[in-house]
C-alpha cells in the first residue's frame, strides 16, 4: 500500500515544524553568526538524511560518509580556490596564479586534473558525480559480492583512512592537513560578509528541503518499500527476484550524492575545506548525529544533526572538561534505551499524549514509531 | 633507485626493512588477537579497543614510575609486573563493560559500533583528566636499550626482539585457550550457537564475560608493550582502530591463523613499500590493495566454511 499522500499528518506537521523553525525563527532569532553556525550544523544534516535512507531503510550502515562529504567539498573548494588565486591575488608569489600551497610546496603549474574546476558547471557536476562514481564503484563491488553488515562498514571506514592520508600525504594538491583555506568568492560575489552568509544560509536551507523531498519521495515509492524489506529479510526479497546488490547500490549512492551536496555547501558557507572533515572521526560522528536524531526519520536526522552540534557547541564552550562525557554518555544512552532516537521518543511517548490531549470523537489506533517510520498511512 | 647502493649494501638494507617490518607485524598481532576474539568470535564492533589498549600503556606507564620512586633496585624488571596489572586493569574494565552495555547488545552488531563510539570518548576524556592531555613515554630499562649486531651492517633493536618474543608467547598462549582448553570449547560453542550451547549446560553469560574479558586484557598486554616503542597519549587509541579492523578482516574473522597471516602480509608489504616512498603513501597503497582484496575475497584469507 503506497499512501497517495505525501506526507500523513504528523509528517506534515513536522515538515511545517522544520520549515518554520529554519526559515522563520532561527533567522530572526539568531545572530549572523550564530547563524552561519547553524548553517554549519545543517550540513551534517544533508549526510544525515542520506543515512536515514542507507542506514536506515537499506540496513546499509556506511562510516565513511565523510569519504563523500569531503569530494563534494574539496570539489566546491578546488573551483572556490581557483577563483581566489588569480594571478592579481597571487602576485607575491614565485608562480602567479595557482593556489598559494602549490606555490609552498615548489609546484609551478596547475595539475591537470584541477583545470576543469576553472568551470562553475563542471564543479557542480563534479559536486554530484565524483561522489556518486565512487559510490557506485564501491556498493557495485561490495554489494554484488553480497558483502554487507559489519564488514562493509568497516571497509568504508578504511576508505575513509585512506583518502584522509592521501589528502592529508598530497600536500601540493591537495593543502594537506590545512586544506584549503581563504576561499573568497563564487563567480566574482563575495561569500564572506554578513549578507552573502545569510543568503547562503537559505540557499542551504531550500536545498536541504529538496533532499528532504527526495528522500521522502524514494521512502513512498515502491522503492522505500523494497528497501525496508531488504533490511528486515534480505534473502526472500532476492527470492521474490529482485536484484537486491542494485537497490543496494542506489540507496548507497543517493546517500553519497547527499552527503556530497552537504559537503559543498559546508565549503561554501565555513570558506574553507580540510580532511578533518573526511576522516573517521567526522564519519561515525556523522552517523551519531542520525542515530540521535532517529535513524528510521528523516525530519529527526536533521533535528538530530542540529541538537547534537548544538549540544557540542554549548558544552564545548563551558564546560571544556566535560563535554566528550557528555557526548559520549549520550550516544550510550541512545543506543541502550532509545534505539529510533528522538524521533522514535516524539512518536512513542509525546505525541500519543498529543493525540489524547486533541482526543478527537473517533477511536484511533495507537500510532507507534513503526508506522510512522514505514510511512504507513495513519488510519 | 639502487645505483648508488651496492649489492651487500641492498641485502642489509632489505634484512633491516624486514625487520622493521617483523616490529610491526608483532605490533598489529599484539593489538589484532584482542579483536580477533571480541570481534572475529563473539561479533562485537569494538571501537573502544584502542582506548584499552591505552588503558595498558598507562598502567606500566605508572608501574615504571612507582618502581622509579620506591624500588628502584628492581627497576629492570618492572616491566613483566606491568604487563600482569595492564591485563588485569583492562580484562577487568572490559568485563564491566560487558556487564553494563555489551551484553544488551548482542543482537544488535552494528549498534555495539555506537554504543562502544560512546565509551571511547568517556574513556578518551577520563585519560585526558587523569592523566593530562600530554604524550607520556616510559623509561626503559637498560639492558632494553641498544641493539644486537647481527653482522656490520645489519643491527636489531633490543626491544623489538622483546616485543616479537612476547607476541609469539601471546599468540601460543591464545591459541592454546581458544582451542586446546576446556573453556575454549565453550567459547566456540557460545560463538556458533548461543541457544544450543545454554541447553546443554553452559553458562553463556558468564562466558560471553569472560571472552570479552580476555580480548579486552590482551589489548592491554599491547598497549604496555607498545610504550617500549613510542609515547601514548589519550587519543593515540583512535589511531590503531582501523588498522587492527583490517587486519582481522582480512585475515578472516573468526580464524586466528587468519589473523597472524594478514598482520604478516599488511606488515611487510608496508615496511617493504616504506623504502621506496613516503610513510604515507605507503600506507595508502597497503590499505588500497586490502581493500582491494577484500573486495575479491569478502570473507577474508582465511574463511572458515560454515553454515549460516
Amino acid at each position: 500500500m503506497i499512501n497517495s499522500r505525501f506526507f500523513n499528518r504528523s509528517e506534515l506537521i513536522g515538515f511545517i515544524a522544520l520549515a518554520a523553525v529554519l526559515f522563520v525563527i532561527l533567522p530572526l532569532s539568531l545572530d549572523v553568526f550564530r547563524l552561519n553556525l547553524v548553517a554549519k550544523y545543517l550540513t551534517y544534516a544533508f549526510v544525515a538524511i542520506g543515512l536515514v535512507l542507507c542506514w536506515g531503510y537499506g540496513g546499509i550502515l556506511s562510516l565513511g560518509q565523510g569519504v563523500f562529504f569531503g569530494l563534494g567539498g574539496y570539489c566546491m573548494a578546488m573551483f572556490l580556490k581557483l577563483e581566489a588565486s588569480s594571478v592579481e591575488n597571487t602576485k607575491i608569489q614565485s608562480t602567479p596564479g595557482i593556489p598559494d600551497f602549490m606555490d609552498w610546496n615548489q609546484i609551478t603549474a596547475l595539475p591537470l586534473f584541477w583545470q576543469p574546476f576553472h568551470s562553475l558547471t563542471f564543479t557542480i557536476a563534479a559536486i554530484i558525480l565524483v561522489p556518486g562514481l565512487f559510490a557506485l564503484i564501491i556498493g557495485t563491488a561490495m554489494f554484488k559480492r553480497r558483502v554487507g553488515g559489519t564488514y562493509f562498514a568497516i571497509i568504508t571506514q578504511a576508505v575513509a583512512a585512506i583518502l584522509t592520508i592521501l589528502i592529508v600525504g598530497q600536500q601540493g594538491y591537495t593543502g594537506g592537513i590545512n586544506g584549503m583555506t581563504d576561499l573568497r568568492t563564487l563567480k566574482g560575489w563575495d561569500i564572506r560578509p554578513d549578507h552573502a552568509k545569510i543568503i547562503l544560509y537559505f540557499v542551504e536551507v531550500i536545498l536541504l528541503f529538496a533532499c528532504i523531498g527526495i528522500a521522502q519521495f524514494i521512502r513512498l515509492t515502491k522503492l522505500g518499500r523494497i528497501l525496508v524489506a531488504m533490511r528486515e529479510q534480505e534473502d526472500r526479497v532476492r527470492f521474490s527476484g529482485y536484484s537486491v546488490a542494485n537497490f543496494k547500490i542506489f540507496a548507497f549512492c543517493m546517500a553519497a550524492v547527499f552527503a556530497a551536496i552537504g559537503g559543498a555547501m559546508f565549503a561554501l558557507n565555513v570558506g574553507f575545506m580540510s580532511p578533518s572533515f573526511v576522516g573517521i572521526v567526522p564519519s561515525i560522528e556523522m552517523v551519531i548525529y542520525t542515530a540521535v536524531g532517529g535513524r528510521m526519520s528523516i525530519f529527526g536526522a536533521v533535528w538530530g544533526s542540529l541538537l547534537v552540534n548544538f549540544a557540542k557547541t554549548g558544552l564545548s564552550e563551558s564546560f571544556p572538561q566535560l563535554w566528550l562525557f557528555g557526548l559520549g554518555a549520550l550516544f550510550i544512552a541512545v543506543v541502550l534505551a532509545f534505539p529510533n532516537g528522538l524521533s522514535g521518543i516524539w512518536a512513542d511517548y509525546v505525541q500519543p499524549r498529543i493525540d489524547r490531549l486533541l482526543a478527537s470523537r473517533k477511536s484511533k489506533p495507537k500510532d507507534g514509531w513503526n508506522s510512522v517510520a514505514d510511512g504507513a498511512p495513519a488510519e | 633507485m639502487f645505483g648508488d647502493y651496492s649489492i651487500g649494501d641492498l641485502g642489509s638494507i632489505f634484512v633491516m626493512q624486514g625487520f622493521a617490518g617483523l616490529i610491526l607485524f608483532s605490533v598489529y598481532v599484539l593489538m589484532a588477537l584482542g579483536l580477533a576474539i571480541i570481534f572475529g568470535q563473539m561479533g562485537v564492533i569494538n571501537m573502544a579497543h584502542g582506548e584499552f589498549m591505552i588503558l595498558g600503556a598507562y598502567v606500566t606507564w605508572l608501574t615504571s614510575n612507582t618502581f622509579q620512586s620506591y624500588l628502584p633496585s628492581l627497576f629492570s624488571g618492572y616491566f613483566f609486573l606491568a604487563m600482569i596489572l595492564a591485563f588485569l586493569a583492562s580484562g577487568a574494565l572490559g568485563m564491566l563493560v560487558e556487564w553494563v552495555l555489551i551484553r544488551h547488545l548482542y543482537k544488535r552488531p552494528l549498534d555495539t559500533l555506537l554504543a562502544t563510539w560512546g565509551l571511547s570518548l568517556m574513556l578518551q576524556q577520563t585519560y585526558r583528566s587523569v592523566f593530562g592531555p600530554r604524550e607520556v613515554g616510559v623509561e626503559l630499562p637498560q639492558w632494553m636499550l641498544g641493539s644486537l649486531k647481527v653482522t656490520d651492517s645489519i643491527e636489531v633493536p633490543i626491544n623489538g626482539v622483546f616485543v616479537m618474543g612476547l607476541t609469539v608467547l601471546i599468540t601460543i598462549v591464545v591459541a592454546y585457550v581458544l582451542y586446546k582448553s576446556r573453556w575454549g570449547r565453550q567459547v566456540r560453542a557460545v560463538v556458533q550457537n548461543r541457544i544450543m550451547a545454554g541447553a546443554v549446560g553452559i553458562n553463556t553469560e558468564k562466558v560471553d564475560r569472560y571472552t570479552f574479558g580476555l580480548g579486552c586484557g590482551i589489548a592491554g598486554i599491547a598497549g604496555s608493550a607498545f610504550t617500549m616503542i613510542g609515547s601514548t597519549g589519550p587519543t593515540s587509541g583512535q589511531l590503531y582502530i582501523v588498522d587492527t579492523f583490517l587486519v582481522v578482516v582480512f585475515g578472516g574473522a573468526a580464524s586466528l591463523l587468519g589473523t597472524i597471516a594478514s598482520a604478516f602480509s599488511i606488515s611487510q608489504t608496508q615496511s617493504t613499500l616504506e623504502f621506496f616512498m613516503s610513510g604515507s603513501m605507503a600506507k595508502v597503497l597497503t590499505l588500497l590493495a586490502v581493500v582491494g582484496i577484500l573486495m575479491l575475497r569478502p570473507q577474508g584469507l582465511f574463511a572458515l566454511k560454515v553454515r549460516k
